[in-house]
């Protein structure tokens, strides 16, 4: 199994008191298996997303990971897990602002030391993204931006791709592209993908869902 | 994934060439600052010990004939064969000249390895040539003479071999004074034994000048000291906002999974390249600024420096090492709480830059309780600081304090501004200001603490000068000095000059005992050289008045202090009861002193005769005065000393330190104008959004702009208002404890206004220049920009 | 005046004064000029005559000249101990002169040197003012309190330092014995050469003035006399000097000359117990280093190789202590030695030209 979450709860101090943010969240997700993760706002479901990525550890509970409990993880662990295995696809995109195109898209897998040049040209060239490779992100429009994103997080080839509204700063026409090409991408390379959206049509293009009401799955 | 997260981390500067260059520049010009005390502070002392030089300061202790006159050559050959290591020592004057002849091989020293000029011809120097070292000017006076040009001898002095000396002076088989070499033969004779007409006299390092110049020195050490925590302001500043700047970026670099420590590793290094660079950089720079603004003092700094053959300037290991530890012990103070706030930010914090937010409420608290704290400690300081540590403390208690204060201090006053603002625009450029304080206070922190920095060192600086002045003005008041042999030489020279010259000032001392400390008294005679030239710490009124008239006595701040005594105190003298009507400063001296009336002197010491006196005349007529003393009188040119030549001399010299203090001044305020310039720089793009409704409810940019500029001028008003007292305490600091502490005596405060005036306008120059580009570059914002701030788009 | 002001020019004078001692040192800094010209002075000629006691005093119209003493010496604990007294002439011009422009300087140096320290003094003198100089007869040779005074049969000897002094009498149980031929002594295969005979007989007594404490001592000295203008070709940058004493009474002295090329010129007297000598010419004696240390001044070769093989002598020479290194204006190595080998004795090794 390439993903079992057991148990998981969370919980964040805020001004008004403690507030359980996951209450015993259980999932599974195998290789080449797509599955979105849908929920009102602050129903958690980002969270969930952040704790599966390691940027963040649960308060109880089990995130195992190609058979490795990452919740055990230290720092180091955790960075090497996002490095390599796990890839995020952030909704702010999160590119590096001082660099080209080009080594934005390589930097993931040189992190990972992973770069494999073939591969990262194949990305490019898919993503539309051969004109635009000496730019640098502010020269891009927003939806070449996302696609910049999910090309370095596709460039070190990750078992589990994890999208948190990938599209969600995207107008609609723009968002079905860049969908439809992060599906396609992620199929080839036959990692799982968690994705974590509002949106009921672009959970419907997954095969499979999960709706997340109040920290529990409903 | 070292090449790629380096790639990453550089690739910022890449973008941001203004970000880097304010980062190197404000490390560098820390650097610079730093050197260039360094060079002050090293010229200050090259130019106290060229002085106190001509002044006849020695290091070593000596021996003399105890009735002053030459001792035979084979007093010194008897010394010798006995184990006494000393070494001969011939002077007199030669055209005016002070001729000093030594024996090279016999003379103490340190004599390390020693470049052997082509010029120095050693066969020459010690087989009765005749050379002669001085320096360009003297050797012009020398005509006749083989002259070898060396820039550090002193004024008007000329070294040559004893033999050359003893042959030019006419004297022959005689010696002056012997230098004893501070190692000895574990075993020799007493002196009593073998030489009892000699006298050992101790070294004068402790003297006079010698203690007023290491109370100078001491505080231009801490002016050293307080130009580097300006320049270490500036560097905490360009640090923290580089990495204010990179946060955002260093959060992806994380999400993606770069290890912390490694991030937190790369980053350090980084900035150890950037404090190694700059800071040759700044090295470099503190040499250039130094040479170009000190050409006359050039020949110092080839000493400072070290210097080739060809004698052009060379910078020595050493100045780099100092320089290099300086920026990269800055860079890691002020780059350590950035570094450390990087290690502890949460991966998931809001992604947009926390910027140079508002200062929260809560840090406000903290940083006010902190400046109260550390300003009461001053306060407390003031009157109980005792020691250098206490010293220092209250220094720094006092600037840290004034620091942390003086945002909170300029937000209550704009504040206040605010309510009394009539118009729209004028609570809206108060309320703007405000709003800016946090991202402008580090740089006018560093302003404060540059503009405190200078009152404090232009008041420190010349309230010594004044001292020294009035101290050589007191100590060296007549224009002729004349040491006789004995009575009879002495009533010769009264008879010779008591229709030739203004007034004869005989000066005799006896040593006893006053309050239980020794001291040497000294019987004045009435005259207004007296009165005209002492100053006074305390004093009754007419002191001299009632001294002359026999009443009362004058006495050493020593003295006073140690003796518990002061104004209308009772001290005696043998059966006599006088008065303490004075008490003068006397810088340095060890022991105490005091002053009573000729008439007084003679009653209570009838055996003692004056052998030296201070004659008053025409400074013109002091040659030819000497010269018929000689052919008239018998009494030779080498018993006279032409001190007010000297006195000039010294106050030459002295003067340079001033200049080089000035040079300083516009330095460090030029280093605050630039902190303010990146600062403003800076805040420009966060500016837009603040500014962007102020344009859309019709304000023009270049009102926007010239605002801009009112209000870079208005917070260096208000900043240098705080820092005119800051200043003023800072001195005071320095001279009354400080000084205290170190020396035992107080250094009197002047207060020059005039200075301070011109130090403020710099420093409002500093500031408006600084802010003229940003202005500038506001008023020509393009309206599309100002208009995306409406847009959804940004 | 200012002190400092004239240490900077005293320095300047110092170092150029230095120049003229020692001219071995001279060539090794590369003034080699100095020391191999002769400018008017007088030089060292073959088949010489001595007459004493004249010829025990100086001889200025010569540039360089010494009297130099050095002494193996035992406490009565057996600790051994070496002690060295020297006196240093040098001449700026070939004339005595009188007074301070005489050109006649003086250096002396003197030493004890024990199994863990090594106490060095130096002091500096013009000639002409009556500080330091040397009289033939009676004879008399000093520099400040120090001095070596008697009639050859007998000396005494005194000298202080800072840390150490000395007070020692020395008595003569030999003949005066003279190098090379007959006194005249080739340094050079360009035919340098200098005047050298030595006292190598004397026994010697006293008391060392230590920071532990007085130590008195026996044993044996040593002294030299030479004299020279022009001691040394161009390519000569250093010399190693040894002075060694075998059990039954013989005695070699051997010295090796430092070329640049690499090679050496060596010399070396033969000594028998009743003061006969042979004279070696260049080749017969050899020296070869065997172990370096590194001193405070520079790194020397304390233990060597020696052999005259004509006298069948093949002996170890090492130093009693590493860290003789003369701390003096013109650096040097010299110190007390003990031989094995194929004789076992004693000696003085003195080495310039490595600092």
């Amino acid at each position: 199994m390439l993903l079992s979450v057991k148990d998981i709860h969370k919980t964040y101090t805020t001004a008004d008191g403690p507030f359980a943010v996951l209450r015993g969240i259980d999932l599974r997700l195998a290789a080449g298996e797509t599955l979105a993760l849908t929920g009102e706002s602050g129903s958690g479901k980002s969270t969930l997303l952040h704790l599966i990525g390691g940027l963040d550890t649960p308060d109880q509970g089990q995130i195992m990971i190609e058979g490795q409990d990452i919740a055990a993880l230290d720092d180091n662990g955790r960075a090497a897990l996002r490095r390599g295995t796990v890839g995020v696809v952030f909704q702010q995109f999160n590119l590096i602002p001082s660099l080209k195109v080009v080594d934005n898209i390589a930097f993931q897998a040189r992190l990972a030391d992973q770069y494999d040049p073939n591969w990262v040209g194949t990305l490019a060239d898919r993503m539309g993204l051969t004109e635009q490779l000496n730019k640098y992100p502010e020269q891009l429009s927003g939806g070449q931006q996302q696609r910049v994103a999910i090309a370095r997080t596709l460039a070190p080839k990750p078992r589990l791709v994890l999208a948190d509204e990938p599209t969600g700063n995207l107008d609609e026409a723009t968002a079905a592209t860049v969908m439809d090409l992060m599906l396609e991408l992620v199929a080839e390379t036959g990692a799982g993908l968690l994705m974590v959206t509002h949106s009921e049509a672009l959970a419907g293009r997954m095969a499979s869902r999960l709706h997340l009401r109040a920290g529990q799955l409903a | 994934m070292t090449r790629a997260t380096l790639q990453a981390l550089l690739s910022h500067w890449w973008r941001n060439p203004l970000q880097l260059f304010t980062l190197l520049a404000g490390l560098a010009l820390a650097t610079a600052l730093w050197s260039g005390v360094q060079a002050v502070n090293a010229e200050a002392r090259a130019s106290y010990d060229a002085a106190a030089a001509a002044l006849g300061e020695g290091q070593y202790d000596r021996l003399l004939r105890r009735d002053g006159q030459p001792m035979d050559q084979a007093t010194y050959i008897t010394l010798r064969r006995a184990g006494w290591l000393v070494s001969p020592v011939v002077q007199g004057r030669l055209n005016d000249v002070r001729i000093i002849g030594i024996d090279p091989l016999t003379a103490p020293g340190d004599i390390g390895p020693v470049a052997i000029g082509e010029d120095a011809d050693v066969v020459g120097f010690l087989t009765g040539a005749g050379q002669l070292f001085a320096n360009a000017e003297t050797a012009q006076r020398l005509t006749g003479q083989q002259v070898i040009i060396t820039p550090e001898a002193a004024p008007g002095t000329a070294i040559t071999d004893i033999g050359v000396a003893q042959r030019l002076l006419g004297k022959q088989g005689q010696i002056d004074s012997l230098i004893i070499a501070p190692a000895q033969p574990r075993s020799q004779p007493p002196l009593e034994d073998i030489a009892p007409q000699l006298l050992r006299r101790a070294a004068q390092g402790g003297s006079d000048i010698g203690r007023l110049t290491d109370s100078f020195h001491l505080n231009l050490t801490a002016f050293g000291l307080l130009s580097f925590a300006v320049g270490i302001f500036i560097v905490h500043g360009a640090i923290g906002l580089a990495f204010e700047q990179r946060r955002p970026v260093v959060r992806t670099l994380r999400a993606l999974g770069l290890p912390l420590r490694r991030l937190i590793i790369l980053m350090g290094a980084e900035l150890v390249l950037f404090a190694l660079f700059a800071g040759a950089i700044g090295v470099a720079l503190g040499y250039v600024i130094a040479a170009l603004l000190l050409p006359d003092v050039a020949a110092t700094l080839r000493g400072l420096y070290g210097a080739d053959v060809s004698g052009t300037l060379q910078l020595r290991p050493v100045w780099w090492l100092s320089g290099l530890s300086i920026a990269l012990g800055g860079t890691a103070l002020a780059a350590s709480g950035a570094l450390y706030r990087l290690s502890k930010m949460p991966l998931l914090a809001a992604a947009q830059p926390r910027a140079l937010a508002m200062a929260a409420g809560r840090n406000a608290v903290i940083q006010g309780a902190g400046a109260a704290v550390l300003l009461a400690v001053a306060v407390v300081l003031m009157f109980t600081a005792q020691g250098l540590i206490g010293g220092f403390s209250l220094l720094a208690a006092l600037l840290i304090g004034a620091a942390l204060a003086l945002p909170l201090i300029l937000d209550r006053v704009l504040a206040a501004c605010s309510g009394l603002a009539r118009s729209v625009t004028a609570q809206w450029f108060w309320s703007d200001t405000r709003q800016q304080l946090p991202g402008l206070s580090l740089a006018l922190m560093a302003l404060l603490l540059a503009m405190a920095a200078n009152v404090g060192v232009s008041t420190m600086v010349s309230s010594f000068r004044l001292t020294f002045v009035e101290f050589l003005d007191q100590r060296l008041s007549s224009e002729l000095y004349v040491s006789t042999e004995d009575a009879t030489q002495s009533q010769m020279l009264t008879a010779f000059a008591v229709p030739r010259v203004d007034a004869i000032l005989p000066i005799q001392f006896a040593d006893t005992e006053i309050a239980g400390q020794p001291t040497e008294v000294y019987g004045a005679r009435d005259h207004h050289t007296y009165r005209d030239n002492w100053i006074f710490l305390q004093n009754s009124a007419a002191p001299w008045d009632t001294t002359f008239g026999g009443q009362t006595i004058l006495i050493n701040e020593q003295l006073a202090r140690r003796g518990g005594l002061g104004i209308g105190d009772q001290v005696q003298l043998q059966d006599q009861v006088f008065l303490i009507a004075g008490i003068y400063g006397d810088y340095g001296n060890p022991i105490g002193q005091a002053v009573i009336s000729e008439a007084q002197f003679a009653g209570l010491y009838p055996g003692i005769t004056a052998q030296r006196f201070g004659l008053r005349l025409d400074p013109d007529h002091v040659p030819g005065f000497v010269a018929a003393l000689e052919a008239e009188a018998g009494i030779p040119a080498t018993q006279t000393v032409d001190q007010a030549r000297i006195k000039a001399i010294s106050l030459q010299v002295f003067e340079r330190t001033f200049t080089v203090t000035t040079a300083l001044n516009i330095l460090t305020l030029a280093v605050a104008g630039f902190a303010i310039l990146m600062s403003l720089l800076t805040l420009a793009t966060m500016r837009v959004p603040q500014l962007a409704p102020a344009w859309a409810m019709g304000m023009t940019r270049g009102q926007l702009g010239k605002l801009e500029l009112l209000r870079a001028v208005l917070l260096a008003v208000l900043t240098a208002m705080v820092a005119l007292p800051l200043g003023l305490a800072l001195a005071w600091a320095l001279l009354a404890v400080v000084n205290v502490a170190a020396f035992g005596w107080e250094l009197p405060m002047y207060l020059f206004p005039g200075d301070y005036a011109r130090l403020g306008i710099f420093a409002l120059l500093a500031a408006a220049l600084a802010a003229l580009w940003p202005a500038k570059r506001l008023a020509r914002t393009p309206p599309a920009d100002l208009l995306k701030v409406f847009s959804n788009e940004r | 005046m200012s002190d400092k002001m004239v240490q900077g020019v005293v320095g300047r004078i110092i170092a150029l004064v230095f120049l003229w001692f020692l001219p071995l040192q001279v060539a090794a800094q590369g003034f080699a000029g100095l020391g191999t010209d002769a400018e008017g002075f007088a030089i060292p000629t073959p088949e010489p005559s001595f007459e004493f006691p004249a010829d025990h005093g100086p001889h200025p119209e010569y540039r360089i000249e010494w009297w130099y003493l050095t002494a193996n010496l035992t406490a009565e604990d057996g600790t051994p101990y070496g002690l060295q007294w020297t006196l240093f002439r040098s001449a700026l011009a070939p004339e005595a002169g009188e007074g301070w422009t005489a050109p006649q300087l003086w250096m002396g140096h003197a030493a004890v040197t024990t199994p863990d320290r090594h106490h060095v003094s130096e002091r500096l003198a013009r000639g002409g003012i009556g500080q330091a100089g040397v009289i033939a007869e009676p004879f008399s040779a000093w520099i400040d309190d120090w001095e070596l005074q008697g009639d050859w049969d007998t000396l005494q000897m005194t000298a202080s330092g800072a840390d150490f002094s000395y007070d020692m009498a020395l008595t003569a149980q030999g003949p005066l014995i003279f190098h090379g031929q007959d006194g005249y002594s080739v340094k050079s295969a360009a035919g340098q050469a200098s005047y050298y005979y030595s006292q190598p007989f004397f026994d010697i007594a006293g008391t060392l003035q230590l920071p532990q404490g007085d130590v008195a001592v026996t044993g044996t000295a040593w002294l030299d006399r030479e004299w020279s203008s022009q001691p040394l070709s161009d390519d000569q940058t250093g010399w190693d000097w040894f002075s060694l004493s075998f059990d039954g009474g013989h005695k070699l002295m051997g010295f090796r000359l430092q070329q640049t090329d690499g090679q050496n010129y060596t010399s070396a007297t033969w000594i028998t117990p009743d003061g006969r000598t042979t004279a070696f010419p260049d080749g017969a004696f050899s020296a070869e280093p065997l172990i370096t240390h590194q001193t405070v001044g520079g790194e020397v070769p304390i233990r060597w190789q020696v052999r005259l093989p004509a006298k069948d002598v093949d002996v170890t020479v090492s130093a009693m202590n590493p860290n003789a290194w003369m701390t003096t204006s013109i650096p040097y190595w010299e110190g007390p030695v003990t031989v094995i080998g194929s004789h076992m004795g004693m000696g003085y090794l003195e080495m310039t030209g490595y600092e």
